[in-house]
Parts: structure tokens; C-alpha cells; sequence
């Protein structure tokens, strides 16, 4: 299942990054303005799918409350942004706090002034909320379904607080950053939005490249023995809460910077980040890819996402039955997700049931033995 | 006195509904370990069946009986619901056992493709479809035992299967020719009016109740009661307990686990449909409605320990009775004049979402002591 399995020549390896950067370079020519729009929204959200393959590909941590750190991220760009173009609003404070009489900055959106404070906002603020909030759960050796149960609630507790909180954080309204300024420029203007989407492009390979640093050596064998056998895990000598504890903040700042991303180009970070639904979507796109596969998640959050928006303009009623026979499909009969399925013995076994390859002969004991093997 | 019976009984209310909602989830999660998504979904398969049986029963034939419509509907809802509840064991569920998560996502796509179900299908051929589906899986099995064992019974189910669709479509076009409106698909909410003698209130002590929210806790009271009777008086719950504490050890002895899954799945379903009819009553009913319900059950479920109704009771009233005092800001009007650092915090928690929030981080609060709910299951497994 690992990656090892396929050596790529050096030579393919070299020309496929051309090619990419390539693409990335090219893409505001070669696109039109609404769908480099799109596919920056959605690189943007492979991010995040980054975090919940680590989290639940590699350590089994079904997590169904990624929104809370997405939306923390999203709220901690949009509120800088808002703050460094208020100058012209009364009180030199967002034009949303007039509405309900608030006429001085509340004390924590302070710091917010300062791009260096926000620019570590957005992924350590969303990092540390995870990790306290996975550090009281592991603590009691909470897991499996009660752990996504309770991720589940804390996405509500933190959906309702947020919705309900206008005259902090503008409630359902959400904040705006399209009409906003960054150095002087429109952020929703169309250079603004080329070089957001540049941005993306380099984070989510930055992103990639740390996960799969992650995910390398002995932290990595350790995520996976506590996905496979936990307690065994802790037998041994190792105290599984600390390396979930750890992996869970890394998923939640990998989401704040996704949501930060997000927001910028969707123009607008409201509490609808943090509907019970989008956290259920996320992993659905780390399932479809591959989860344990960390391009399968990339590659999975796009190409979902991009079937979303194209089903969605030509047959509006059609998604939800799509998307829910998805979530059917991959969890029978794809377990391990398209990417997973291909690495593995996807490919070899339809082409041995149509006849087009000889099947290996094994000792069928030795096949067991190789199947659980696999499973590491 | 009168404040603590109102705070009391808005409590129970709001408890009961609770309760009713998480039984049905208490024992699937709790019997067989399933997380069931689309709980919420099968409490809105619930609401809706209530709406249709109203309007069916408007039509002139069954217009004197038009008062009674709810106490059918409560019996229809839990076929309904149970039904569609078998039918997601029998294909999806039955495979996944033991892998709670694959569980999780599976039934989360059930839940999606229900919601847009009734968005876009007429609920008279919905109707239809659930009909048919009634008739296709229990006709079989009112067979004589000769035709069952006989080698052609394929071909008996098949063809009861084809006369199940056929009933199903023609039922279908009767309704949507008759009530016109059901005849189309709506995304919009519905209303469902209680008959007019649920309607108004009762004085119980001086304080007057809303007879609807007694009625759902009449609803709630008599599903707890059933549901107790049956797990610990009747053979088949004794089945359904056995298979519970030890899987393997049931199935050596003779007990038909696969039987024990449909039918715990069947009735935890079931009670979900009782559940949406009690929901139906408190406000409009919507493809979402089941979603405002389906975390509460959950949290209800944990608090209270899974495997014990005795547990889940308690929990749910437990939640009630808080959402109340905290949502409602009572605490105030007991203690008039608290001091107002105090008095500051609990007016920001009073109000209904805010109260959530309250009462969901005092939960996991409650969790960081005991990880196992309130009563938890003995054992000295590792893993349980």
C-alpha cells in the first residue's frame, strides 16, 4: 500500500514538477476568472483534507469537527483584513460593529492589527484549539465513534457560539473580505485573487511535502500503530496520547491555514464553515481519494469539489444523491479510495477477473499472511 | 412554587423530546454499536408520514375520523420508519458491522440521499415506495412453512416483490390523484395541525400547560414503557440482550443473531418514526428537521452510557431540565439579586443557542470525569 511500491525514474519525477509548476503558473491565462476562482477555493480545501488524511488515514482519528479550525482560520484572516481597512468607518473599527453599538475594538480582535501576529494566528490559534481540545479527549482514552461524536458537538457548541456572537464577530452575517484592502489592493480583485491563488497553489505543495514528513519515520510508524492496534501501541512503551495530541493540532493548523485561504478567495468567512455537513464533506474527499494516500486527498478534495460545482450548474437536485451514494460506495465496495486502489491490488485483480492477467499462485496461507502484512 | 412547576415541566418537555428522539438511537448505538446518521433522517421520514396520513385523512370518506389521525399516525410512522430502517440493515449496514466508522459515513450518504428524497419526489408516490416496500419484505413471511422450505420460493418472493411494486405505483397515483397536495414535490417546509382537541391547554396546580407538549410526553412515557416490556419480558428481547452481551456465545446457541440485528434495528427505527411524529407537533416540518435533533440524541446517548435506558432516561431529562434553567435564564429569577459578574454570565447564556453551547461544553466537561457516561458498562476488556 505504501508508496515505495512505485519508483518512479528520477527523469519522470523531474518532468512531472515542470509540468506542474508549469500549470500553476500558467493556469490565470489558460482559465477563465471564475474557475481559477474555483480551483484556488478548492486547492485551498485540499489543504485541509491534508490534516484529516493525517489525522484519520494515518492514526484512525475519525475527526468530524475540521470546521471549527478551518472557520478559527478564516475568521483570523478575515478580521485582519477588516480591521487594516477600516480607517474611513467610525471609531477606525469594522463597519459590521456600528450595527449593534459596539464602539471600541473587542480586547482579543487587538492583536489583529499587526500582519505578523495574523499571519501566526491563522494556523497556531486553530492548532492550539485542537490540541486542547484532542488532549482532553485522549486524555480519557475517548476514541473510535465517541471521539467523532464528540468532535461532532464541539462543532456545534463552536457553530452556535459563533452564530450567536454579533456584536464580536458579525454572527450569521458573517465577515466580508472581498471589498476589503491588502497593500493598498483590492482583495477581490482579479490580481489580488491571481496571487491568492499562487499562494495556494505553493502552500498546498508546502503542505504536502510536511505531511509527507510527518508521515515518514518513526512518528509516522507510530500514527500508524496507533491506527491499527492502540493499546499494543501503549504496551510497548509509548504514550499514544501525546503523538495524538500532536497530530491533531498539525490537522487543525493545516485547516486554519486552508480556511484562511478560503476565505480570502470565497470572498466571505460565516459560521456556515462550521455546519455539521461540510466537516462530514471533508472526509469524504480523503475516503474518495485514498485515505492513508496523501495525494489522494489532494486529488480528491479538488476533483470532488469540481464535480460538486459542475453537477450542481447543470442538475441542481442531483448532488445530494450523488454525493450520498459516494459516501455508500467508497465505504463498501472502495474501502481504500481510488489512490489506495490503484497502489494496491485494484488494478491486478480486474484485470486477472476479466482474464487479461494470470493470477500469481501462492500458497493461499502465505496470501493471508501478506494480506495482514499489508495492512501496516 | 408556580416558577419551579413551570421550570419543571418546560424541562420535561423539552426532555421528553429529547428522550423520544434518543431511545430509538439508544438502542441501535447503544444494543448494537451502530452509529446510525440518518437517525435524524428516519424522525423526518416520521414527521412526513404524520402530514400524509393528515391529509388522507381529510378526504370525505375519512373525514368523521379526522380527530383520531394522530394516534394512526403514531402506528404509521413506526412501520414507515422501521421499515425503511430494515431495509438500510438488510443492504448497507449488515455489512459493515464491526467497523463503526465505515458505519458512520455510510449512513451520513443515507441521510443525504433521504433528505433530497423528499425534496424531490411527490410524497404521494413516496407513499407509494414505502407501500411497496412493506408489502415486498414481509410478504415472504407470511408464507405457509411449505412454500418457504419449498426450492421455488425465489420465485414466490420475486413475484411477491413484482405485486409489492405494483400495489406500491397504483397507491401512489390513487393518493396523488386525490390529495392534490401530494401530488408534487416541494422542497418548502409543511405544517402539521394538531386536531382540535389537542389543541389549547390544561391547568394542572394553577400553571397551564400546552396540551401538545403532554401529549409528546405521553408519546415519550409510552414508548419507554413499550420498549422496557419488550427488551426484558419477551422472548425476543431476551434474544436481542443476549446477542448484546456476548455476540458469539448467542449465535452457538441457537439464537438467530441475523434475525436479532433486524429486529433491533427495525424497532430502534420504528421509535425514531414515533419520535418524528412528536416532532412534527412542535414546529414546521422540513427535509432538515431530523438534523437539529440527531447531535442532542447522540450527546444523550454518551451522557447516559450506552447500553442502558435507565441511563439515556435520565440523561435526556437531565439535558432538559438544564436547557431550561440555562436557555430561559431562571437562575435569575430565583436568586434575584446575585451578584452581577455572575448575573452578567448567565444573562449571555440566555438565550437558546447560546444555552446549547452551554450545555454541550458542561457535557464534556461532565465526560473528562466519567469517560463511560453515567452508567457505564462493567467489563475488563482493554478495548471494549
Amino acid at each position: 500500500m505504501s508508496l515505495s511500491k512505485f519508483k518512479f525514474d528520477k527523469r519522470i519525477v523531474l518532468s512531472f514538477w515542470i509540468i506542474l509548476i508549469a500549470l500553476i503558473i500558467a493556469a490565470p491565462t489558460l482559465l477563465p476568472v471564475f474557475r481559477l476562482n474555483l480551483l484556488g477555493r478548492y486547492l485551498s480545501l485540499s489543504i485541509v483534507a491534508l490534516g484529516v488524511d493525517l489525522i484519520w488515514g494515518y492514526t484512525g482519528l475519525l475527526s468530524l469537527g475540521q470546521g471549527i479550525f478551518f472557520a478559527l482560520g478564516g475568521y483570523c484572516a478575515a478580521m485582519y483584513l477588516q480591521i487594516t481597512s477600516s480607517s474611513e468607518f467610525p471609531n477606525n473599527i469594522p463597519e459590521f460593529f456600528a450595527l449593534y453599538g459596539v464602539e471600541k475594538l473587542p480586547f482579543f480582535w487587538e492583536p489583529f492589527k499587526s500582519p505578523i501576529f495574523t499571519f501566526f494566528a491563522i494556523w497556531i490559534i486553530p492548532a492550539l484549539v485542537a490540541g486542547l481540545i484532542g488532549f482532553l479527549v485522549f486524555r480519557n482514552r475517548i476514541k473510535g465513534v465517541y471521539f467523532s461524536i464528540l468532535t461532532q458537538a464541539s462543532l456545534l457548541v463552536f457553530f452556535n457560539f459563533f452564530n450567536g456572537q454579533q456584536k464580536l464577530i458579525n454572527g450569521t452575517n458573517g465577515l466580508k473580505t472581498d471589498v476589503t484592502q491588502l497593500y493598498g489592493q483590492m482583495v477581490g480583485s482579479e490580481s489580488m485573487q491571481r496571487i491568492f491563488f499562487w499562494i495556494t497553489a505553493i502552500l498546498v505543495i508546502a503542505a504536502w511535502f510536511f505531511a509527507k514528513w510527518v508521515v515518514r519515520g518513526r512518528f509516522g510508524n507510530i500514527l500508524i500503530g496507533i491506527r491499527d492496534d492502540e493499546p499494543r501501541v501503549r504496551f510497548t512503551g509509548y504514550n499514544p496520547v501525546i503523538f495524538k495530541t500532536i497530530v491533531f493540532s498539525i490537522a487543525g493548523g493545516l485547516a486554519g491555514i486552508s480556511g484562511a485561504l478560503y476565505t480570502v478567495q470565497s470572498g466571505i468567512v460565516s459560521p456556515q464553515f462550521m455546519t455539521v455537513p461540510f466537516s462530514i464533506e471533508m472526509v469524504i474527499w480523503v475516503a474518495v481519494g485514498g485515505r492513508g494516500t496523501l495525494l489522494g486527498a489532494i486529488l480528491g478534495a479538488v476533483f470532488i469539489n469540481y464535480a460538486k460545482s459542475l453537477v450542481s450548474e447543470a442538475l441542481p437536485a442531483s448532488w445530494m444523491f450523488i454525493q450520498g451514494g459516494l459516501f455508500i460506495l467508497v465505504v463498501t465496495a472502495l474501502p481504500e479510495g481510488v489512490l489506495g486502489w490503484i497502489q494496491g491490488d485494484g488494478p491486478r485483480n480486474l484485470l486477472q477477473r476479466f482474464g487479461l492477467k494470470r493470477k500469481i499462485e501462492t500458497y493461499p496461507s502465505l496470501e493471508v499472511n501478506n494480506k495482514e502484512g499489508n495492512n501496516e | 412554587m408556580d416558577l419551579l412547576l413551570d421550570s419543571l415541566f418546560n424541562g420535561v418537555a423539552i426532555g421528553s423530546v429529547l428522550l423520544v428522539a434518543a431511545l430509538g438511537l439508544a438502542i441501535v448505538f447503544g444494543l448494537m454499536g451502530v452509529i446510525n446518521l440518518a437517525h435524524g433522517e428516519l424522525m423526518m421520514l416520521g414527521a412526513y408520514t404524520t402530514y400524509v396520513t393528515q391529509l388522507i385523512f381529510k378526504i370525505p370518506i375519512l373525514k368523521p375520523f379526522y380527530n383520531s389521525y394522530i394516534i394512526v399516525s403514531i402506528f404509521l410512522a413506526f412501520i414507515v420508519s422501521g421499515v425503511v430502517g430494515i431495509l438500510l440493515e438488510k443492504t448497507i449496514i449488515r455489512k459493515l458491522y464491526g467497523s463503526p466508522l465505515e458505519t458512520l459515513l455510510a449512513t451520513w450518504g443515507v441521510s443525504l440521499i433521504l433528505q433530497q428524497f423528499v425534496r424531490s419526489v411527490p410524497l404521494a408516490y413516496g407513499t407509494g415506495l414505502v407501500i411497496s416496500l412493506i408489502i415486498g419484505l414481509f410478504l415472504p413471511s407470511t408464507f405457509p412453512l411449505k412454500i418457504k422450505e419449498s426450492i421455488n420460493f425465489k420465485y414466490f418472493k420475486f413475484s411477491s416483490w413484482i405485486l409489492a411494486a405494483l400495489t406500491g405505483v397504483l397507491t401512489g397515483s390513487v393518493i396523488s390523484s386525490t390529495v392534490s397536495k401530494l401530488s408534487r414535490a416541494s422542497a418548502r417546509n409543511v405544517d402539521v395541525t394538531a386536531p382540535s382537541w389537542m389543541r389549547g391547554q390544561v391547568e394542572i396546580l394553577g400553571t397551564a400547560f400546552p396540551k401538545t407538549r403532554l401529549m409528546i410526553i405521553v408519546i415519550t412515557l409510552i414508548s419507554v414503557i413499550a420498549i422496557t416490556l419488550f427488551l426484558n419480558q419477551s422472548a425476543w428481547g431476551m434474544r436481542i440482550r443476549a446477542v448484546t452481551q456476548n455476540r458469539q456465545m448467542s449465535d452457538c446457541l441457537g439464537i438467530s443473531t441475523e434475525k436479532v440485528d433486524i429486529i433491533t434495528f427495525g424497532i430502534g427505527s420504528g421509535l425514531a418514526g414515533v419520535a418524528g411524529v412528536a416532532v412534527s407537533l412542535l414546529g414546521s416540518v422540513g427535509p432538515n428537521v431530523g438534523g437539529n435533533y440527531i447531535v442532542g440524541c447522540f450527546m444523550v446517548v454518551v451522557l447516559g452510557g450506552v447500553g442502558n435506558l435507565l441511563g439515556t432516561v435520565l440523561a435526556s431529562f437531565g439535558i432538559g431540565i438544564m436547557t431550561d434553567l440555562i436557555g430561559a435564564g431562571r437562575l435569575l429569577s430565583i436568586w434575584p439579586n446575585m451578584p452581577l459578574p455572575l448575573s452578567n454570565t448567565i444573562n449571555f447564556f440566555a438565550t437558546t443557542s447560546m444555552a446549547r453551547v452551554m450545555i454541550f461544553a458542561l457535557i464534556v466537561i461532565f465526560l473528562q470525569f466519567k469517560p463511560t457516561g453515567l452508567f457505564p458498562q462493567k467489563g475488563r476488556m482493554v478495548e471494549n
